[in-house]
């Protein structure tokens, strides 16, 4: 009797993992992936899918076999089992859920660390960086273009995912990115209720954001009025976007194409309707669009 | 002011009848009763509120009410949902109720505060709403009312939107205070902490994290609302404010306030959960203990909402970590209620029923909230449908379901006649199916680009919203029976007898409803409120 | 809905007012002042949060240039006193209720509700002297709302000890046997003045 209980018991989990793990590698929410943030992120998804469909089938299974299998039936008087607990039990119920807990932490953490989330660890250092960057390339730290009525905070950058150094790390994913690259520069100024994106190199401005495939691009985003949220779901990156706290954002698009661009955060009675498109280019095309939309005066 | 004092509770001097209902009655059970009312009635408010919302996104376009409006509305519904119904319902009624029956008092350690906490809420409730019929706008900043929003939207809405969360603020810590004194110095003598009933720990757990985020509410609200009259510049970044700021003190508060709206629901399910399935609840000790756990880690979790304003990295790791070990006690709650109900005599009868919808739904929002806790994939769906599917399926899957099994469970005890089965289970079927219906498409459209609080959006999600909204309407027709239920059952409802369930909790040991000072005689000593199954013969009592 | 009529009622509490109510009563006051305290956890509460944004704003937002942190220590500091000696002298008066000597409580209160007043009228001629108004930088905004939302509690405190001394002059309400209200203007006058400690460290000394 208790080896076949243990028998049953041990076939339900199997089959239950196993189902978890199916359905969880099969069954896809997501939109397309479109940039180097998006595979791993994907890969947290099916493992968080996975371990929530096998905890929620296992509960669903347990509660609809207790319901049915210890009903009162019809005239029944009888009362249940007189137990109170049972700590070993208590002690695997709290002890699986920990370790799963724990499991699932670093694995993400892993993640956000691949996604250059980890880069720099406090705003000194990402100050830091930011300087020495500026001191290679002059057009990025130009005060001038950040400074925004707001003289003390305007070289600060208060967070963000991916300072500049995130590039480097993303080489290591398998992405076209080459630590050689420098990220593209894109600013992003946010208002209501509209998205504008200036390109300090080339001095473009532009209502949509156009990045060449592959290559870095660091967006340092302000906000003009209220706070935004700059996301675009295909690229699974979404960061707030506030006034006075300038904020980045690194990514590297892998897929030709165009993509919403959506706000996220409430900012006013058209906050639904603030939303334009994010184009990603084969790098020539690219480059003609530069070409193109490069005003004559710094051409 | 003394609750022995016999002149305070003396009936000739309160009104008797219906009329007590809507007097300054000092009696807990009628203040419980007045919260119960009280907060069913704004529940109907948000939920025609929310049918506004669904009503605007069966198309993509903005075309049902102007943009404006929409978000006043939308304002309007979280907050109504959150600081009118759930919060006074699952707290101020039940707990009420309940407390002093479970220590065995004759009434709360404090009755008038009491009542002055009671009736801090309806005024509240109507100058909220009247600030849109009468001022002429509402807030419109979301119930979050993230400044600089809020300081742009008019004036004159956003700040008697913070006037009413005030007063519905004090209430709360009002009420709180009360609760924490009547469970620590108010029990019968010879009643030991760990023998009250577990819907005590969760209210002693649930005021404590009143008593500690709260005040921190009041306190930022009444920055803001300085930010608004004065024009100081607090969070305003054109004067040299930090508006993150106000997003942590907001949610110091707001974090824990899901807490205090699930812990008393956990507690209402640990006292329906055993009487039903004729089972001890299982566990008690790590129950109590879980109980702290998460008033603990609830206090120490808010940033979790904050991952992408622009939070330091080490921030988003703590919180990510802290967030993630709530499912640990959360778990060990939802594993001993399954073992309560393993091996019990389980009549399915409509407050079990909606006890298990309970399980389901909190169990499914639970996970989808593990999920939102890791950093990388909260960076996406942040501010999306799937942070409203998911925690709907904590309010309403979880506590709301729960307050309507409390509702069939204790409203023999109120009123001394039994709901209708019939009507109970249909009201149950529509409720389960109108709600997944309406919360679980949310999910997939927020992975998949819908961002919340929004009036338009891509045509390509039309049908699910549309699927979503007929999921709304289901739940409002739910509310047919119920209401049907409680009319029909009030005028000729069967006769409960005193303790229909034959359960053991000490406010089954008095008439059904009980005298006005709770017990014919001396209070019962009730030591072990889950006795079940040790006496199969005399299970009667 | 009802079906009990009054007298049913009566009846049915008389039978436990003989012994429980004693004992409810006696249980009932220590409930009280525990209730107060629980309270002031809350109120305090409000002071921490207030206390947090003021630290965060100073660590990350810088002020405006030719603002500055630096206050006038003097006043200040005699206001600290003010308030400690307060504490003190009310401590007095409470012992001296419960010695049952209530023309020397009043005695005390009065110099608790002196010191009280002298605090306020110090941080009146302090607001009156500052270079900065309450609009001028984040932290002039802060702290007004600091010592505002203090002065605020100290106010309360002084009308607190103007009735608990009327009801001593009077007899009977606060007395040798019924020192709740005394007890508990006290817990909240040390309550206020702990507050303050903390505020002066961090506005003024930091």
């Amino acid at each position: 009797m208790q080896i076949r209980t243990a028998i049953t018991a041990a076939l339900a989990t199997t089959a239950l993992v196993g189902t978890g793990l199916l359905v969880g590698s099969q069954v896809s929410l997501l939109p397309v992936a479109a940039s180097t943030n998006a595979p791993p992120y994907d890969s947290l998804f099916r493992v968080l899918f996975s371990i929530g469909t096998i905890l929620f089938l296992g509960i669903l299974i347990v509660l609809a076999y207790s319901l049915i299998r210890f009903r009162r039936r019809p005239g029944e008087l009888a009362e249940g089992l007189p137990i109170e607990g049972n700590l070993p039990l208590e002690i695997v119920w709290t002890a699986i859920p920990a370790v799963v807990i724990l499991f699932v932490g670093i694995y993400s953490y892993d993640i956000y660390d691949r996604m250059g989330g980890m880069a720099s660890l406090d705003h000194g250092a990402m100050q830091h960086q930011a300087m020495d960057h500026g001191s290679m390339n002059p057009t990025q730290m130009d005060p001038t273009q950040l400074a925004d009525g707001i003289e003390a905070s305007a070289e600060r950058i208060w967070g963000g995912i991916g300072s500049t150094q995130a590039y480097v790390d993303q080489t290591g994913d398998g992405s076209e990115a080459s630590a050689a690259v420098p990220p593209l520069p894109v600013e992003v100024t946010a208002m209501q209720f509209a998205f504008i994106f200036h390109y300090p190199d080339n001095d473009i401005t532009s209502g949509e954001l156009h990045v060449p495939l592959g290559q870095p691009v660091q967006l340092r985003m302000q906000a003009r009025d209220v706070i935004h949220a700059f996301w675009v779901p295909e690229f699974r990156l979404k960061q707030d976007v506030i006034p006075g706290q300038p904020t980045v954002l690194s990514l590297t698009a892998t897929r030709a194409g165009t993509y919403p661009v959506i706000c996220a955060e409430l900012c006013g009675p058209y906050h639904g309707g603030m939303r334009t498109s994010v184009v990603v280019h084969e790098p020539d095309d690219y480059l003609a669009w530069v070409t193109q939309n490069t005003p004559a005066t710094t051409a | 002011m003394t609750v022995a004092d016999p002149s305070a509770l003396q009936p000739g001097l309160q009104p008797r009848g219906w009329l007590r209902y809507f007097s300054f009655s000092l009696d807990h059970k009628v203040i419980g009763l007045q919260y119960l009312v009280c907060g069913f009635f704004f529940y109907l408010v948000g939920g025609a509120l929310a049918g506004v919302i669904r009503t605007e996104l069966v198309s993509p376009i903005a075309d049902f009410v102007s943009r404006d409006t929409y978000n006043e509305v939308l304002t309007l519904h979280g907050t109504v949902m959150i600081f009118l119904w759930i919060v006074p319902v699952v707290n101020g009624a039940f707990g009420n109720y309940l407390i002093p029956f479970y220590v065995g008092a004759r009434d709360m350690a404090f009755p008038r505060l009491n009542a002055v906490a009671f009736w801090m809420i309806p005024p509240a409730g109507l100058l909220l709403i009247s600030s849109y019929l009468l001022a002429g706008a509402a807030a419109q900043s979301g119930w979050t009312a993230y400044p600089p929003l809020s300081l742009t939207t008019p004036a004159a809405g956003q700040v008697v939107w913070i006037l009413s969360v005030l007063l519905l603020g004090g209430s709360s810590i009002f009420g709180a205070v009360n609760f924490i004194a009547t469970v620590l110095k108010l029990r019968r003598p010879g009643l030991k902490m760990m023998q009250l009933p577990m819907y005590c720990w969760a209210m002693l757990g649930t005021s404590l994290l009143v008593v500690l985020s709260t005040p921190v509410l009041a306190g930022v609200l009444i920055l803001l609302s300085f930010d608004i009259i004065a024009h100081t510049g607090f969070f305003n970044p054109a004067l040299g404010g930090n508006v993150v700021v106000y997003q942590h003190l907001f949610w110091f508060y707001s974090h824990p306030a899901v807490y205090i709206m699930v812990l008393p629901a956990f507690g209402l399910v640990s006292e329906i959960l055993p009487v039903h399935a004729r089972k001890p609840l299982f566990g008690y000790t790590t129950m109590v203990y879980s109980i702290m756990g998460i008033v603990f880690l609830g206090l120490i979790v808010w940033a979790h909402h904050m991952f992408t304003s622009g939070t330091p990295p080490w921030m988003r790791l703590f919180f990510t970590i802290a967030t993630s070990f709530i499912a640990v006690p959360t778990g060990i709650k939802f594993f001993n209620w399954l073992a309560t109900l393993w091996g019990g005599k389980i009549a399915l009868n409509s407050a079990m029923l909606f006890s298990c919808g309970f399980i389901l739904n909190f169990v499914f929002g639970g996970i989808t909230g593990i999920t939102l806790a890791q950093v990388p994939f909260d960076i996406h769906v942040h501010d999306t449908y799937y942070v409203v599917g998911h925690f709907h399926y904590i309010v309403y899957g979880g506590t709301v379901f729960v307050i309507f099994a409390a509702l069939y469970h204790w409203y023999p005890k109120f009123t001394g006649r039994l709901l209708n089965e019939d009507l109970g289970r249909l009201h149950f079927l529509l409720t389960f199916i109108g709600f997944n219906l309406c919360f679980l498409p949310q999910h997939w459209l927020g992975l998949n680009g819908m961002p919340r609080r929004v009036a338009e959006y891509d045509p390509a999600f039309t049908t699910l919203n549309q699927l979503s909204s007929v999921g709304a309407l289901i739940m409002a027709i739910s509310t047919l029976p119920l209401l049907l239920n409680v009319v029909v059952t009030a005028l000729r409802g069967q006769s409960a007898g005193d303790n229909p369930w034959n359960a053991l909790t000490p406010e089954w040991l008095t008439s059904s409803p009980p005298p006005v000072e709770n017990w014919h005689g001396e209070a019962p000593l009730v030591t072990e409120p889950y006795g079940y199954g040790h006496t199969p013969a005399e299970s009667g009592r | 809905m009802t079906t009990t009529n009054p007298s049913d009622l009566r009846s049915q509490t008389q039978p436990d007012e003989a012994t429980p109510s004693a004992h409810a009563e006696h249980q009932h006051h220590d409930a009280r002042l525990f209730g107060l305290a629980t309270f002031l956890v809350a109120d305090g509460m409000t002071f921490a949060g207030f206390f947090a944004a003021y630290l965060t704003f100073r660590a990350v937002n810088p002020l405006p240039e030719g603002s500055t942190y630096e206050l006038e220590l003097v006043l200040p500091s005699i206001n600290t006193v003010l308030l400690l000696v307060s504490s003190f002298t009310f401590h007095r008066a409470g012992r001296a209720c419960l010695a049952d000597r209530p023309q020397a409580c009043q005695g005390w209160l009065a110099v608790t509700a002196g010191l009280g007043i002298a605090f306020l009228a110090g941080q009146m001629v302090e607001y009156f002297s500052l270079p900065f108004g309450l609009t001028d930088n984040l932290f002039a905004s802060t702290f007004y709302a600091l010592t505002g939302f203090h002065g605020l509690h100290v106010t309360l405190g002084v009308i607190c000890i103007a009735v608990v001394t009327l009801q001593s002059r009077r007899g009977g309400a606060v007395s040798a046997s019924s020192p709740f209200g005394l007890e508990a203007a006290e817990l909240y006058w040390h309550f206020v003045d702990g507050i303050w400690v903390v505020l002066y460290a961090l506005l003024y000394l930091l």
